[in-house]
């Protein structure tokens, strides 16, 4: 086992930064002015991404080993330990997450009125165990955060949402649910067959037969593909976005379902690698179809955030593509990109927020003509959009670029699909533009353009869409020995470059 | 001496059994009806101190000629049976006096249907355990039926006493047959004359074994012979719903445990098959006709037969591991279903029954703690992490998993999926919808220790379940 003990900081931080939004919830309930409440909360996720920030200073770069560490004997009955650590990829999740939830915090300023503590201590509820999940490595603990982030969720889009929320909260519940519970099964099963053990860790360096394999990869797969959510699992998605308030779908684009493919990244490729090569080609055909699938119902959507909501199949179908195409490139690709989403989505169901409250209506039809009645918000919304596209120099590029690079090794049919996938996404993004900004003007419409508070909320996204394009090592440097270590280990457990080797003499030789 | 060593081991019931009769005798005496209640805790915590100084001393073992053991076993169940006997004690004062029932007849038959499933947990002689059973169960008929003048209430005594009297026949029918083939009644001398005639075999002994699981199954309330529970449930005043649906069924887990363990030991794989569809068809029954109820009590009825059917996982895979599990699984359902119940009898008021799932339109509006705590609980009993109920349904899967029933378990934690849908409805009408008038929740004091001793064990088992694991193992193997 290589999980020598590595804290390079000689306090718990990670356990800090994971509970401080807790006991930050608990606070909340003895404050009962609801502008009170809204600084607290303000503070608290400010505090957590302060707190995370001796991680950058410290982190070490050159390994993929499990940094910051802390372990502590929890269940011994089970040999179930809390046990938490960090590499070079949850490192960049957990940024993520603490940053998107600042801002989760600001966007809600003015839009929640009713019930605010209520609100503000199910967000804070849902950031630990949103942070949890990226830092747990017992499954008992990981699957604990998995679960417990479903109920501050469900009591976010069904109280504070739109029209249809309870439909689409029972649905978003259910959903996740009955995925996760199979993942259960399927933890308890690789317990059995792991030593009696639930570090992942140890798990992750065994070696499982095949047919175990395949059974648990599907187990996991259950849970995984419903929250990335892959093609057909996808459905809940465009309901619960559209319908969640503004800042549950920021989370829900941000960093919600970027823990299914986190999932994959974690768990199904380091522990079941024979199963993963086995079922990688029909994974990459569900991407496939995601990815253009998605786009192509993104043109007849009529809501705004609905169609935002079909990007983001569009887009994580990307991601999939690239994790499983299983070289460097496409897995790197593949968590920039969820990053990226992440970054563009939010921002994007950020500015969407606030134009919804101002005109009250999500229905396309009802704007027109928007850049001369908005123009500051015109001109960031178009930066985002961009971003969106994957035009040179945003983030999205760099993301799609190397996804695209990744799938074309893998196999070249797949590439060629995924560009088309960009093409269709320029399609109708640039409409979607043209519809709401540009023709149909109406006289007499006056809406106040956006404010400084606004301006500030978008200004870190602004930054880091062109940072990460114009400077991608600053993040691909973090994650870039895990990556190598994940992908060398795969190659040397199934012992092949290509991992479509058996299908395309089999399947796609003709192709 | 030996007949000294006897009482003082069943010291703990027979101070019950005073306190029972004190009960009735204070009634008459004082007017304050707190003082009946408080009484009657008194009582409780006495013979529950009495029962722990014992097991400190280090007195185990059987007694009265091998009719009643002091075990480990029985001491678990029986912090079951204290501890849902305080609770509904403790949720019962103000529903009494909406509901205008005498105090003394009802605590005391509260005490004496404990009484009886300790003497169940306890005996380890056949009549012994029938004695225990029809003692519990003749208290229970008449606690469900305790209000006099409502009809639902009647039609609810009515009904259990007669499905009731039927389960006891099909006991009895064990019973003898298990008699006349060993000519004993006690459980070790029934197994060992079993093993040594080598009557495992024989069709009487399978008949015997069938009745015998008849019987416990209507006690607790396995599909098909739930049919009663629902009616029963949803008729009884809540309080005693509250009990029946935690005490009486552990009491039943505790006598199937012991019986099919240690008299049916060598027939395991025999009784394993025929349970194993029970414990299926009764998740599944009770998670899919829950999902269609609109009565709170009677939804929170479906869900205990649900929950019934994970606590016998425990049972079918027939490994001393999985009836840890059950155990700590009922202690766990006990806990968080006591809870749940408080909130049902919290709303209900003088001439507003506030069963009614539309009766929680908007309560998060006007009582956000209530609101809170109900969600705990009803997530509790979903299963979802970091409450207790998730534990008591991992340790039940890890155990059936461990033994091989992988496909069992899938089946049933895709229904716990099912049954998430109708303990989310009662979330959702507290949280997501407008309130159709007023609600006031008749609070109390004691309501509000009981809830809050039910949360804090809901997550103290939730995040730290060593402790209850720890003492469920160290119960059963001693």
């Amino acid at each position: 086992m290589e999980s020598t003990t590595l804290n390079q900081i000689d306090y718990p931080i990670l356990s800090i930064i994971v509970f401080m939004p807790l006991a930050g919830a608990l606070l909340l309930l003895f404050i009962k002015n609801a502008s009170a409440v809204r600084w607290a909360s303000l503070f608290v996720t400010c505090a957590g991404l302060v707190a995370a920030l001796p991680i950058i200073a410290s982190f070490d770069k050159t390994t993929h080993l499990m940094q910051f560490q802390e372990a502590y004997e929890w269940i011994p009955v089970w040999g179930i330990n809390y046990f938490v650590g960090i590499d070079g990829i949850s490192v960049l999740f957990i940024f993520l997450t603490l940053l998107l939830s600042i801002l989760s915090v600001l966007v809600s300023w003015k839009s929640v009125e009713t019930k605010v503590k209520e609100f503000h201590i199910a967000l804070l509820v849902m950031e630990t165990a949103i942070l949890g999940v990226f830092v747990s490595l017992d499954f008992f603990l990981f699957y604990i955060f998995w679960e417990a982030m479903l109920v501050p969720m469900f009591i976010l889009i069904g109280v504070w949402g739109g029209k249809d929320r309870v439909y689409a909260a029972v649905k978003f519940f259910l959903y996740t649910f009955a995925g996760s519970v199979l993942m259960l099964v399927g933890i308890i099963v690789l317990y059995f067959n792991g030593s009696a053990t639930l570090d992942i860790l140890a798990l992750s360096s065994m070696k499982y037969p095949f047919t175990l394999q395949c059974w648990l990869f599907l187990a996991f797969f259950a849970a995984f593909a419903v929250k990335v959510p892959m093609f057909p699992f996808h459905t809940w998605l465009p309901d619960a976005h559209t319908e969640a308030p503004t800042a549950g779908s920021v989370i829900l684009a941000g960093v919600l379902i970027k823990m299914g493919a986190y999932g994959f990244l974690r768990f199904s490729i380091p522990m079941f690698p024979d199963a993963v090569k086995f079922f990688a080609l029909p994974i990459f055909i569900l991407s496939a179809v995601a990815i253009i699938y998605g786009a192509l119902v993104c043109f007849a959507q009529k809501d705004l955030k609905r169609l935002i909501a079909y990007s983001s199949v569009s887009h994580m179908g990307f991601v999939t593509l690239g994790i499983f195409a299983l070289n460097t490139q496409g897995v790197e690709g593949g968590i920039l990109q969820m990053l990226n989403h992440g970054i563009i989505t939010g921002a994007l169901f950020l500015m969407i927020g606030m134009i919804y409250e101002r005109t009250h209506t999500r229905a396309i039809s009802d704007y027109g003509g928007f850049a001369r009645i908005v123009p500051w918000y015109a001109g960031i919304f178009i930066i985002f959009l961009f971003a969106s596209i994957g035009l040179p120099g945003t983030n999205g590029f760099i993301g799609e670029f190397l996804i695209i690079l990744g799938a074309f090794s893998a196999h070249k049919l797949f590439g060629v699909l995924a560009a088309t996938g960009i093409i269709l996404g320029a399609g109708y993004m640039l409409w979607l533009y043209q519809r709401v900004f540009f023709e149909g003007y109406k006289e007499g419409l006056s809406v106040p353009d956006i404010n400084l508070r606004e301006v500030v909320i978008l200004l870190p996204l602004i930054i880091l869409v062109f940072l990460i394009g114009f400077y991608p090592d600053a993040l691909l440097d973090f994650m870039h020995p895990s990556v190598e270590h994940l992908i060398g280990e795969f190659r040397a457990d199934t012992n092949g470059d290509n991992i479509f080797s058996q299908y395309i003499s089999l399947y796609l030789g003709g192709l | 001496m030996p007949h000294l060593r006897s009482m003082i081991l069943i010291s703990p019931e027979i101070l019950l059994v005073l306190t029972a009769l004190s009960l009735l005798l204070l009634d008459f005496l004082v007017k304050r009806k707190g003082v009946v209640a408080a009484t009657a805790v008194f009582g409780l915590l006495f013979s529950s101190f009495v029962n722990y100084w014992l097991i400190r001393s280090g007195l185990t073992g059987g007694t009265i000629q091998g009719m009643f053991a002091f075990d480990g076993y029985a001491n678990f169940f029986k912090l079951i049976f204290y501890a849902t006997l305080l609770l509904t004690i403790l949720l019962s004062v103000k529903y009494l006096v909406i509901e205008k029932v005498s105090a003394g007849e009802y605590y005391s038959l509260l005490v004496f249907s404990t009484i009886g499933m300790m003497i169940m947990a306890s005996a380890t002689d056949l009549i012994v355990l029938y004695l225990g059973l029809e003692l519990m169960a003749l208290s229970t008929y008449i606690l469900a039926g305790i209000v006099r003048g409502d009809r639902r209430s009647n039609e609810a005594a009515l009904k259990y006493l007669f499905l009731g009297a039927f389960s006891s026949a099909f006991l009895l029918y064990g019973i003898t047959l298990a008699y006349g083939l060993t000519g004993s009644t006690n459980l070790r001398e029934i197994a060992s004359a079993l093993h040594s005639l080598k009557l495992a075999e024989s069709p009487i002994t399978m008949l015997s074994l069938i009745f015998f699981i008849t019987a416990f199954g209507f006690k607790v309330a396995l599909a098909p012979f739930h049919m009663w529970a629902p009616d029963v449930y949803e008729g009884a005043p809540t309080p005693v719903t509250a009990f029946m649906s935690a005490g009486p069924k552990a009491a039943g887990f505790a006598v199937m445990g012991r019986v099919l363990f240690d008299v049916f030991g060598d027939l395991q794989m025999q009784w394993s098959i025929i349970l194993e569809p029970l414990a299926i068809l009764t998740i599944a029954v009770g998670s899919i006709i829950a999902l269609s109820q609109t009565n709170i009590k009677r939804m929170l009825a479906y869900s205990s037969i649900a929950h019934a059917g994970y606590a016998l996982i425990g049972i079918v895979i027939g490994t001393p591991e999985g009836f840890v599990s059950t155990m700590n699984y009922l202690m766990i359902y006990m806990i968080m279903n006591m809870g749940a119940f408080a909130i049902v009898i919290m709303l209900k008021r003088k001439g507003f029954s506030g069963e009614n799932l539309e009766d929680y339109a908007g309560l998060a509006k006007s009582h956000p703690a209530a609101s809170a705590l109900m969600l705990v609980f009803m997530f509790s009993l979903t299963g979802i992490p970091p409450t207790a109920g998730f534990i008591g349904k991992f340790y039940i899967f890890m155990e059936a998993v461990y033994a091989g029933h992988t496909y069992l378990v899938i089946i049933a934690a895709l229904f716990s999926a099912v049954s998430a849908f109708f303990y989310l409805r009662v979330v959702m009408y507290m949280y997501m919808k407008e309130p159709a008038g007023d609600i006031a929740l008749s609070t109390s004091r004691t309501v509000g220790i009981a809830l809050a001793f039910a949360v804090i064990m809901v997550f103290v088992i939730g995040v730290f379940p060593s402790l209850l694991l720890n003492f469920a193992r160290s119960s059963f193997f001693g």
